[in-house]
């Protein structure tokens, strides 16, 4: 019988469940965090103002994300969701590789995100009946959030494939980013215990077979090139526990201010 | 304040205490719309009163929304002020969720009149509706950036007194 865990506390009645849910969390959150910090790294330089603002918001949206689950990881384990958020090194986090990436030029921050909020939609679906009541709960909120994220990029990305050199850079775009999706279904989408736990209602594998054909479906109304990495997916072993200079670099940026004085009180 | 859970332990002038505590918090603006009180926003999802210790539990509109301190800390400096109570614990909790169906009839008018067309009353499923001119009242209006100055607004511009206005997005 699978468990329903309404509250924190009562997760150590279920062997082995905090710790999956933990590992899940720090990767929802993880993801969240390290795309909101790219996405605010547009701030006053996107190529136009409603892209200026939209990264503005969403980069709010997704921090937001990121510190909801931070405070459901601090619940259960004790830890400070600052101190999680900040103080953990390159080695210690669980984003998907293809998050931490240098921004490139905005045809590849679209297409990224577009790739990653229909990924994150799929999981989010995923999680509204999840057995951790808590995450379910928000769940239900972040979908309602997300799906203007993925409304705008799906804008955006449609206009920009439409010819001459942005079209040139979105397919740039979509052969560069094909060899790094995979990481987005390493980690605990191959672990079977959250599904047999039903923390997740969906597999790894259910999710990615429904991102490759709803992605492949929408690349090619929009005249775009499916490349083979995005119709079919292979998780990456490595992809969430693997980190190149580029988190490095996001984490020294990101994690300045704390430095100077993590018992500060803001 | 139709939400509002009843209070089984009032002493004899609790409903009045109780009244005052729910009149407090109409004063509590948005930081981000200051038209409107928590109250018209339908962030209020109950309230406690008990031996002169008031529990208010909100509802937050988005997760991220860097508002929600500063309304925790509004709340609780309002509601000292109130006669009879001397302490005050403020809860966010995310079930039911906030939703803009939860705004009040009189908030949606009050965004109006601030010139920020309110959202439908009802979610269409996933089809984004298009509101009405704020300021004419035109139905033709069309969306210029989904994202606007806050992650609750939309940009839109109308057609018919021309005019670029903000609307409220359906979540």
């Amino acid at each position: 019988m699978a468990p329903v865990v309404s509250k924190p506390a009562e997760v150590a009645l279920h062997p082995g469940y905090r710790e999956v849910v933990v590992q899940f969390l720090t990767e929802l959150a993880d993801d969240e965090l390290t795309l909101g910090h790219r996405d605010s790294e547009w701030l006053g330089l996107a190529p136009d103002i409603e892209g200026d603002i939209a990264f503005s918001s969403i980069a709010q949206d997704e921090v937001g994300h990121a510190a909801f689950c931070f405070d459901r990881i601090a619940e259960l384990t004790g830890q400070e969701a600052d101190v999680l958020a900040f103080a953990r090194s390159a080695a210690e986090r669980r984003n998907a590789r293809l998050l931490e990436r240098e921004n490139g030029d905005w045809a590849e921050t679209i297409v990224r995100h577009y790739l990653y909020d229909t990924f994150d939609r799929l999981r989010l679906q995923a999680l509204v009946e999840s057995s951790y009541r808590p995450l379910a709960e928000g769940a239900v909120k972040m979908l309602r959030e997300e799906y203007y994220h993925r409304l705008h990029m799906q804008t955006v990305l449609a206009r920009l494939g439409r010819g001459g050199e942005a079209r040139e850079r979105v397919e740039r775009a979509l052969y560069a980013l094909a060899d790094e999706v995979g990481s987005l279904f390493a980690g605990s989408l191959q672990d079977a215990r959250l599904t047999d736990l039903r923390i997740l209602r969906a597999s790894g594998n259910d999710i990615a077979s429904a991102w490759c054909e709803q992605v492949a479906a929408e690349l090619e109304d929009w005249g775009l090139p499916v490349p083979a990495g995005l119709r079919t997916v292979r998780p990456a072993a490595d992809g969430r526990t693997v980190h190149g200079a580029a988190l490095q670099q996001l984490l020294s940026e990101m994690a300045e201010v704390y430095h100077t004085d993590p018992q500060a009180t803001w | 304040m139709s939400r509002t859970e009843t209070e089984p332990n009032l002493g004899p002038d609790g409903q009045d205490l109780r009244s005052r505590v729910e009149q407090a918090l109409l004063d509590v603006q948005d930081p981000e719309i200051p038209a409107l009180s928590i109250v018209d926003l339908g962030m209020v999802n109950s309230m406690r009163c008990e031996n002169g210790r008031v529990t208010v539990s909100l509802t937050p509109t988005f997760l991220g929304c860097p508002a929600l301190a500063i309304i925790q800390h509004q709340v609780e400096r309002r509601l000292r002020q109130v006669e009879g109570i001397h302490s005050v614990e403020v809860e966010f909790v995310f079930t039911p969720p906030w939703t803009t169906e939860r705004i009040s009839p009189v908030g949606r008018e009050k965004l109006r009149e601030f010139g920020i067309a309110p959202p439908p009353c009802v979610l269409a499923s996933a089809q984004l509706a298009k509101p009405a001119c704020p300021y004419c009242g035109s139905e033709e209006t069309r969306l210029e950036n989904l994202f606007g100055p806050t992650a609750c607004r939309s940009l839109y511009y109308c057609e018919h007194c021309r005019q670029p206005f903000e609307a409220m997005k359906p979540v």
